[in-house]
């Protein structure tokens, strides 16, 4: 292996290939960060090869949190199964329980009333925004601001005492169930929520001045670990990675599912750097682009649960007769915006009422294969940066 | 085949031996007789521990000052020039320029002062003062940090142990450390990983035998006391390096190559900051240095030109990357390195990388505050004391000391930088390690050698109380004054109008509420 200088006027190291330049002669180094490792995020394995701090390859190894939950499926009614959904993406409940019950009710065929459309709406971006508060915390903490993540905390609690009301938990909610939602609203929900939403929408401001535009953060997040557009569709990433990289796809607007179709979003994309407000070391693609995404996601969330508050109807909040019933002898696929990406959930019945076949496609998965493509000669901090910011979710990339 | 040095009996029953025994004794001896007493008045006990810390150290400001003007003065009267002092006196002799002075009950205090005289017992007192001083010190800046840092991120911090405020929660974990096993991983390199911890500590607290907390207030009065300082900063990376390389573990280097990469190159810049008041003084007795801001606010030497403003900020810039503190916590990053070069510290020897971080946090902060921000003086000029008619009596010295100089001042200024330090720490985040290099080496190295230059044309060329000085040095104080006031003022602003912390907005309709 060659030396490793620090080329003048950039602050990236480069490696120089058996090169004269150099008087140190270094050697590589092995190193596994995780699983139990404070930036990995849950148990992410990644086998680090370094030259000294700079990176030349980082090996992700997954499997540390494998429960069976794709064969679970396989030997349990579909709404014996709904709680096995929570546990995979356990920061996004919610929208787990959506995809495997839009994917049942499509099989099936059954018929889900407007009022617990609204309602799911409601809480899968409820949900969103609790986990991109997630996200957005522990990724100042990965890079080493602590303060933002309390403060994102603190938000959440108020989202999850809104579940918690509603559905009696915090975190494994089951609530969103085949047919429909499993109670109606309690009562005064819709006001709390008014007044969650105009308490959190502001502080979405005073997050991006304390990290998000802070110079520090800006400087070690962009232009770090950049992912092109090409490479993004090549890799199957979704969600707010592929959006960051600049490609306008989401699947509640490009497919839209549920009643999704009926509210008025912007889909925020990567934006390069100097274009409204965005600090201009910025490039389309970059880890700060996939933080700020979801900043934004949070925004346009907030957005789409106002108009479902205004636009929610009454009526029945599930569909008679949706426990055992007999799944056909017939496959579907579904896919659904996680918040981490698409979540897709394939389901082949035979005629008796447990699946034959259940599949996950889980974003984070999907997403985290990328990591060694774009960590290679990356510094040794800078993995942390990539890693919070593809913002993986172990029990679903392990299920 | 894993070995581990587990001091544990087959019943599970955990066994000290040699000095572990006896420390481990007296801490649970000493917690036994006083944790009842601290739960049933908590509140009373730390008033009352605070209020008798403030008085002792007056009082103490009070008899050195007289042992070294009053004993000095008479003993070079009465007994010729011999020996430490001026020769031994009798004790009739100290009872007798006691009474000279007018000191009031001079026939008791001439017993305390008697000894005093002789070196070896005040090194003895003061080298207790400040070992007393020193473990405080980390104890007391780790809770406050705790509460700063709760504060700041909307929650309480420590609550519980002590009763008001978790104010002895450090107390109780520094018991907690030092019965906790001593844990040397087995592919450690054993004497050097034992050897470590003892080389981060011990130079930082021997780098408060040369720090001055007031005039007389100093362990040794070293002419070269900046330099001694800074070598004894300068010593503690060894004793990092010796670590991370002990451990044998790939984290606890990489936080140790960077810990010497870091503090080498951040020594030069805030070795060049501290040339600045150096050049403005003439002289490296950081005693002289003090002694030339006696005249109020606007004779700190921060104020004195617009380089030695740069400087200081400069300075405390580089001091915190020496401290490895946030934003140039590098060799600890967490979230990066685990722990970095301590990953594989347990316990005791844990806590003495700890007790030399915030016992180094201080020493930085009290060079800042020596060299730039006046020292142990207040910013009421002493000359005003001369104008109120206070002469040389006890009153008129205990009021000098509490108004105008004195080492309350000093402590006070030191624990706002070390609060700045705290608040930096808890507010940004961590800087890469090529961006860390790039800020020394690109940015403040060539900033230092411009205001270095920049200072001695200044010197050379401004002429002292001159038009331009004094139009810079009123405008730089006005901004220094205008900061402090703005930041008192947000704080009580702050203070006044907190809210509670956000409570739970769904709790009235949960189920069973």
């Amino acid at each position: 292996m060659g030396t490793t200088v620090l080329q003048s006027g950039s602050d990236v190291l480069t490696d120089v290939e058996g090169s004269e330049q150099g008087d140190l002669r270094t050697e590589e180094m092995l190193v596994n960060m995780g699983p139990q490792h404070p930036a990995t995020h849950g148990v992410l394995r990644v086998v680090l090869r370094t030259d000294g701090e700079m990176v030349l390859e980082s090996v992700p190894h997954i499997g540390y949190l494998h429960r069976c939950a794709e064969k679970i499926g396989e030997n349990l009614q579909p709404f014996q199964y709904i709680p096995y959904t929570d546990r995979m993406d356990y920061l996004a409940g919610m929208n787990n329980n959506q995809a495997f019950s839009i994917a049942i009710e499509k099989l099936v065929g059954i018929e889900v009333p407007l009022r617990a459309q609204f309602i799911r709406v409601i809480f899968a971006e409820l949900n969103r925004i609790a986990s991109h508060l997630v996200a957005f915390g522990t990724y100042g903490l990965d890079m080493g601001a602590f303060t933002p993540f309390l403060y994102a905390f603190r938000e959440r609690e108020m989202i999850l005492d809104l579940f918690e009301s509603t559905c009696g938990a915090r975190l494994t909610y089951s609530y969103i169930t085949i047919g429909g939602v499993h109670d109606d609203l309690p009562d005064r929900f819709l006001e709390v929520l008014d007044e969650f939403l105009d308490y959190f929408e502001p502080k979405i401001d005073e997050y991006n001045q304390l990290l998000s535009f802070n110079h520090i953060f800006v400087k070690r997040t962009a232009n770090v670990g950049v992912i092109s557009a090409d490479d993004a569709v090549r890799w199957a990433l979704t969600g707010p990675v592929l959006r960051a990289s600049g490609v306008n796809w989401d699947l509640r607007k490009s497919t839209p599912y549920e009643i999704y179709d009926r509210f008025d979003f912007d889909i925020p994309i990567g934006l390069p750097g100097g274009r409204e407000g965005v600090p201009r070391s910025v490039v389309v693609g970059d880890s700060w682009n996939r933080h700020i995404v979801k900043v934004w996601e949070m925004r346009q969330s907030c957005r789409i649960i106002r108009q479902a508050m205004a636009q929610i109807t009454d009526g029945p909040h599930i569909a008679a007769k949706v426990k055992n019933v007999k799944l056909p002898d017939d496959e579907v696929y579904v896919e659904i915006e996680n918040p981490r990406g698409q979540l897709g959930f394939y389901v082949r019945g035979d005629g008796s009422s447990i699946p034959a076949r259940v599949k996950v496609r889980g974003p984070s998965f999907c997403n985290i294969s990328v990591l060694n493509h774009v960590g290679k000669g990356c510094l040794l901090a800078d993995i942390p940066a990539i890693v919070g910011s593809i913002d993986i979710v172990m029990g679903e990339c392990d299920r | 085949m894993t070995r581990m040095s587990v001091p544990w009996r087959p019943g599970g029953k955990q066994v000290h031996r040699g000095p572990a025994a006896l420390v481990a004794g007296i801490a649970k001896a000493l917690y036994a007789t006083f944790a009842p007493l601290v739960r049933a008045f908590p509140g009373p006990l730390l008033i009352g521990a605070i209020v008798a810390v403030i008085v002792g150290v007056w009082i103490n400001y009070l008899v050195f000052e007289f042992v070294d003007d009053s004993l000095v003065a008479s003993s070079t009267n009465l007994a010729g020039e011999t020996g430490l002092l001026g020769g031994p006196l009798a004790l009739g002799e100290v009872r007798a320029g006691l009474t000279t002075s007018g000191v009031p009950g001079s026939g008791i205090l001439c017993y305390v002062l008697y000894p005093l005289q002789y070196g070896v017992v005040r090194d003895v007192v003061s080298m207790g003062g400040i070992l007393g001083f020193i473990s405080v010190i980390p104890l007391y800046t780790i809770w406050w940090e705790r509460k700063v840092a709760g504060r700041i991120q909307s929650r309480t911090g420590p609550m519980r142990v002590g009763g008001w405020h978790g104010w002895s929660q450090s107390m109780a974990d520094g018991i907690k450390l030092i019965c906790k096993e001593d844990l040397c991983p087995a592919s450690a390199d054993r004497p050097l990983f034992k050897l470590a911890p003892y080389l981060a500590f011990v130079p930082a607290i021997l780098a408060f035998f040369a720090l001055p907390f007031g005039t007389y207030w100093v362990f040794r009065q070293v002419d070269v006391a900046l330099v001694f300082i800074l070598a004894m900063l300068g010593i503690e990376v060894i004793g990092v390096i010796l670590a991370g390389w002990a451990s044998n573990n790939k984290w606890s280097v990489y936080g140790a190559m960077r810990e010497a990469c870091q503090m080498v190159s951040y020594e030069i810049p805030m070795g060049m900051a501290l040339l600045i008041p150096i050049m403005v003084v003439g002289s490296l007795s950081l005693t002289t240095v003090g002694d030339t801001q006696s005249e109020g606010w606007t004779s700190w030497i921060v104020f004195r030109s617009p380089f030695t403003f740069a400087a200081a900020v400069a300075y405390f810039v580089a001091a915190l990357a020496n401290c490895k503190r946030a934003p140039f916590d590098l060799p600890e990053s967490e979230s990066e390195l685990v722990a970095g070069f301590h990953t594989e510290y347990s316990g005791f020897r844990w806590s003495l990388f700890f007790f030399g971080e915030y016992a180094a946090m201080f020493v930085v902060s009290g060079l800042c505050v020596i060299l730039f921000l006046g020292a142990w003086y207040s910013p009421l000029p002493m000359s005003l004391a001369d104008r109120w008619g206070l002469g040389d009596s006890v009153g008129a010295r205990a009021i000098k000391g509490l108004l105008f100089a004195g080492p309350l001042w000093f402590v006070a200024k030191c624990v706002f930088l070390l609060y700045v330090q705290i608040w930096i720490r808890w507010t940004l985040p961590r800087i890469r390690i090529d961006q860390v290099l790039y800020a020394c080496i690109q940015v403040l190295l060539p900033l230092m050698m411009v205001l270095l230059l920049g200072h001695t044309l200044y010197e050379l060329f401004v002429p002292v109380h001159g038009f331009v000085w004094t139009v810079f040095n009123l405008v730089l104080s006005l901004i220094g004054a205008v900061f402090v006031l703005g930041m008192i003022f947000i704080a009580t602003y702050g203070f006044w109008n907190r809210v509670g912390l956000v409570g739970s907005l769904g709790v009235e309709t949960l189920p069973g509420s």
